[in-house]
């Protein structure tokens, strides 16, 4: 309270100082906390109702700018979830109004359960839950580019904004105004259903729902990638758990991604260098996550690939310290996933594995298999693996040499940095 | 909606023969079910012509318009709901196996269908 507020002028001009500041702060909180949830569930719903992609957007955009414009002077409602829907609704209504004589859509819209801001939840559960599956679904429809999947989900569902998902693409916003655009075109056009499928080929669509959710963690937990981006993803996984709560591989990815989440604070040193797991502090890492992990791994009755992943990230995340690491444990999932989901990566993280489980030679034994196909040949990370083993195995000019053939091969900076280190420790 | 089925072979075909799909019965499934319109096997590449008109001037040559491996050996016209029953359809084609399928919506054209 400054006390220097004027004495004249109505009751905004009185709190016109740091009060009407913090009111401001204070909504542009709410409607961020609130707007995130709520942006896509009002897209999700005008979707389903108006089949336009572009007006759904538009019009939550604009429920959450009136809010911030409003909310300050008329105060936060009750039920501002609601009070979004429900401007956005009128605003659709208004837009077709204006554009278009389909009763149809009109009708429906008009129908959409009206709300006070006391009053109920603006539409029936069941249909905001179907909504936004189905617009999950339909982003992520294998008919469309992988890159477009993951751009149409952080704009449509995530309510990202398109400069930002542009930056993370390292495309211009022009282009990927384009490129969404291009998408949603290709949706209408080639007749992509707003459906969440059933049967059979729910079970064939889920894996590229899933596969999009952890690329667009990986483009927040990147070197360099935007961390937003990661927060997004674990918000849709755990959406799509509560949605579809008898898909094990959904909560197999929701602890995969705490497990790797609770490091983020432990990942870089203070000059912003990426830390391996064995020199993170680790009681830096959030260990809440990690329960919340352990506890959705222990539902987890059947083992798929992300399952996998996630116990192999839950003996990392378990481990006292870098040397009580549970090796041997860690090997024998590699094995099984090596069994289910077979690749060249996998295969090279398991001979890691089994190198610190079984010793250095055990490790270059499969280290070798792995590479027979040529596919690891330039890969740095797996020359950087053989210069480890073959360092504890003993001979040190080879490993230095492998260390600095993987640093010429690798793109990104603060890697090559380390394997030179790496190797320089080596040479004395 | 309607759409285009393109039948193309494919360099690379599924080895595994096993149980691969008749095409009388696929052709008698979708024709019973209404999602197949009309369709034909096209002959080779060899009899085709092709056609362009430039700066007025008829040019007729031999010939498919671009010469490549991989050629549309047949079509089906189909009427589906949206494209996951298209594909539905698509998947069930033995060609699916041995060559490849492409989905092509017809385009929307209001000012022709007034």
């Amino acid at each position: 309270m400054t006390g220097t507020s004027p004495a004249c002028g109505g009751a905004a001009q009185a709190t016109a100082g740091g009060e009407a500041v913090d009111v401001v702060a204070q909504v542009a909180g709410v409607v961020g906390v609130v707007g995130k949830d709520a942006f896509g569930r009002i897209v999700a719903t005008l979707i389903r109702v108006t089949d336009d992609w572009t007006l759904a957007e538009d019009c939550a955009q604009e429920a959450l700018t009136l809010a911030l414009e409003r909310w300050p002077t008329e105060g936060i409602p009750a039920n501002p979830g609601g009070w979004l829907m429900t401007v956005a609704r009128n605003r659709a209504i208004d837009i077709l109004r204006r554009v278009s004589t389909e009763r149809r859509k009109l009708q429906e819209l008009a129908s959409l359960a009206l709300t006070t801001d006391t009053g109920p939840a603006p539409v029936r559960k069941e249909d905001v839950v179907d909504d936004r599956l189905r617009l999950i679904f339909t982003c992520c429809h294998p008919a469309l580019r992988l890159d477009a999947r993951v751009a149409l989900t952080l704009r449509t569902i995530c309510g990202i904004p398109t400069a930002d998902i542009a930056r993370a693409f390292l495309v211009s916003e022009s282009t990927m105004t384009r490129r969404l655009t291009r998408a949603k075109t290709k949706i209408a056009d080639a007749g992509i259903p707003y459906r969440v499928p059933t049967g059979p080929a729910l079970a064939e669509r889920l894996p590229g729902v899933l596969a999009v959710l952890y690329l667009l963690f990986t483009r927040g937990y990147d070197a360099g990638g935007e961390p937003a981006f990661a927060d997004e993803a674990i918000r849709l996984v755990r959406l799509l758990e509560q949605l579809m709560p008898d898909q094990p591989e959904i909560s197999a990815l929701l602890a995969l991604f705490l497990f790797q989440h609770s490091r983020r604070d432990a990942r870089r040193d203070a000059d912003g260098n990426l830390l391996t797991l064995d020199k993170q502090d680790r009681s830096r890492w959030d260990h809440a996550a990690i329960a919340e992990g352990l506890d959705v791994l222990a539902r987890t009755r059947q083992d798929g690939p992300y399952a996998l992943q996630a116990r192999i990230a839950a003996c990392h995340a378990t481990a006292a310290s870098a040397d009580a690491t549970d090796w041997p444990m860690i090997a024998t999932w590699y094995d099984e996933l090596a069994r289910i989901q077979p690749s060249p990566v996998i295969e090279l993280n398991r001979a890691v594995a089994h190198g610190y489980a079984h010793g250095p030679a055990a490790g270059l034994r499969l280290l070798a298999a792995a590479r027979a196909g040529g596919t690891l040949d330039d890969y740095p990370p797996a020359l950087a693996a053989e210069a480890d083993l073959t360092a504890r195995h003993g001979d040190r000019d080879r490993a230095a040499a492998l260390f600095r053939r993987a640093a010429t091969l690798s793109h990104l900076e603060p890697e090559r940095r380390a394997l030179l280190d790496r190797a320089a420790q080596l040479s004395t | 909606m309607k759409y285009m089925m393109f039948v193309c072979t494919d360099t690379e075909p599924d080895t595994d023969k096993a149980g691969l799909p008749d095409i009388d019965t696929w052709v008698t499934e979708n024709d019973t079910r209404g999602r197949r319109l009309d369709g034909h096997e096209l002959a080779p590449t060899t009899a085709a012509t092709t056609v362009r008109v430039r700066n007025g001037e008829l040019l007729v040559s031999d010939g498919p318009f671009t010469e490549t491996k991989e050629v549309i050996v047949g079509y089906d016209l189909l009427e589906c709901a949206d494209l996951d029953e298209a594909i539905e359809v698509a998947r069930t084609h033995p060609m699916a196996r041995e060559g490849r399928i492409e989905l092509r919506p017809f385009a929307d054209l209001p000012h022709r269908s007034a």
